[in-house]
């Protein structure tokens, strides 16, 4: 069990969304996910404790994920092995605010695959508002990992062949138009969560200017 | 930030997600979403889905000492990538794709012009400048083609197209964009075909200018 000492984070005044004092990044009784408590012990305090489970918790799901889109055994590692890297090194863009852990290492393990088989950077959008003055908030980070264990609950409900076409849509195996009639997952409130933190960004920021 | 009214279909924010959209589509969706905070939400969303298809993935066995390479490269310096900022008008995907210098515009007549920005199988993008008042020939299209406004706005057949606002168009869309009055107008195009055009001079000059 790693704990994440939250009293000096390196280059942050606070921790946004937890208690600076506590070591647990606990609210209304319920805790984070393990995914988050490791991703941000290695934003904050670059702990290699951390970084070492998630890797055993992690790495070996990635690879079974990478293959299920077709590449080899080969390919996979070298993707996974991209991917843990990149996770380590861009750590400090991870923001549970915004995206669950397992959200952000999914984009990042698409892009890195595609990068690394297509040879070409992938465009990646701008970030909407940075937000130095915004208060702590962790109630944001439960509800979008509520809503994204719904989500997980709904995938492990599925029959095993829509599991299988939404995980080809999902690694980019499908065309648009087949995903578009075909996924019928729960989105909606995940969307709303996002979207709910992205709007309080907008109000902090226009407070600010 | 732009009042956006026309966005990117929710399929095609899954299809960026997973990355199976053609580099020139992943070019538009990608500036969008540098101006649209309901894209980004939907595109989180699709994150949140592919993150819980990744939990759930069945694990696979990694080769022995895979994790001990990884562990010693942790303080390895890695390969600064470049990080191209918008810049003026310009979002992050544009700047990435015109390498942080500013446009190289080509005259293609009646004031109207262009800069390439990306050639390959899955389609072309391209910046296109527009006069106000100006009007692009009456064209359809044998693909798909997405539109974004950066600058000025346009209007069409099918509605007003402001700063962050994307047209879409398929084989069905026959329309005559118009430049509105202001400032020139300034899109990002993408297409996966060859455009048609209706005017024969336009046709003629189409392989010369490659619109």
């Amino acid at each position: 069990m790693v704990t994440v000492n939250l009293d000096s984070p390196p280059g942050r005044e606070t921790l946004r969304g937890i208690s600076p004092r506590g070591t647990a990044a606990v609210s209304n009784g319920k805790a984070f996910s393990q995914l988050t408590i490791w991703m941000l012990a290695v934003r904050d305090q670059r702990d290699r404790a951390a970084f070492s489970a998630l890797f055993d918790h992690l790495a070996p799901r990635l690879k079974g994920f990478v293959i299920r889109s077709g590449a080899s055994s080969a390919l996979a590692e070298e993707i996974v092995q991209d991917v843990m890297l990149t996770i380590w090194r861009k750590a400090s863009q991870f923001d549970p605010h915004r995206a669950q852990a397992s959200a952000w290492i999914y984009q990042i393990a698409r892009n890195r695959h595609i990068d690394i088989v297509r040879k070409e950077h992938r465009p990646v959008p701008d970030e909407l508002g940075e937000d130095p003055g915004l208060e702590p908030d962790a109630s944001q980070i439960l509800g979008l990992e509520q809503e994204a264990e719904q989500l997980k609950l709904a995938i492990q409900q599925l029959q095993p062949d829509q599991k299988e076409m939404i995980e080809k849509a999902y690694l980019g195996e499908l065309t648009h138009q087949e995903i578009s009639s075909r996924t019928g997952l729960p989105l909606g409130t995940v969307k709303s969560r996002i979207r709910l933190g992205l709007g309080r960004l907008r109000k902090e920021l226009k407070g600010l200017r | 930030m732009p009042a956006i009214t026309h966005h990117i279909p929710d399929a095609m924010i899954a299809a960026y997600a997973a990355g199976s959209l053609p580099h020139a589509f992943a070019m538009v969706v990608a500036s969008h979403l540098s101006y649209c905070r309901d894209c980004q939400a939907a595109l989180g969303a699709h994150q949140s889905a592919g993150g819980a298809l990744l939990e759930t993935a069945q694990s696979e066995e990694l080769s022995p000492g895979m994790k001990a390479s990884v562990m010693a490269m942790l303080d390895e310096p890695a390969m600064p990538e470049p990080v191209y900022d918008a810049r003026g008008i310009y979002p992050g995907p544009v700047m990435q794709a015109l390498k942080g210098g500013a446009p190289r515009w080509r005259t293609l007549g009646m004031g109207v012009k262009q800069n390439i920005l990306y050639e390959g199988d899955g389609g072309s993008a391209r910046l296109l400048y527009i006069p106000a008042g100006q009007a692009v020939p009456d064209h359809s299209h044998n693909g798909l083609e997405l539109t974004l406004v950066l600058q000025g706005s346009f209007s069409d057949e099918t509605g007003r197209f402001g700063v962050g606002d994307v047209e879409i168009g398929d084989e069905d869309l026959e329309h005559t964009p118009v430049a509105d009055a202001g400032d020139p107008c300034i899109c990002l195009a993408a297409t996966d075909a060859p455009l048609r055009f209706n005017a024969l001079m336009p046709r003629l000059l189409q392989p010369l200018f490659r619109i």
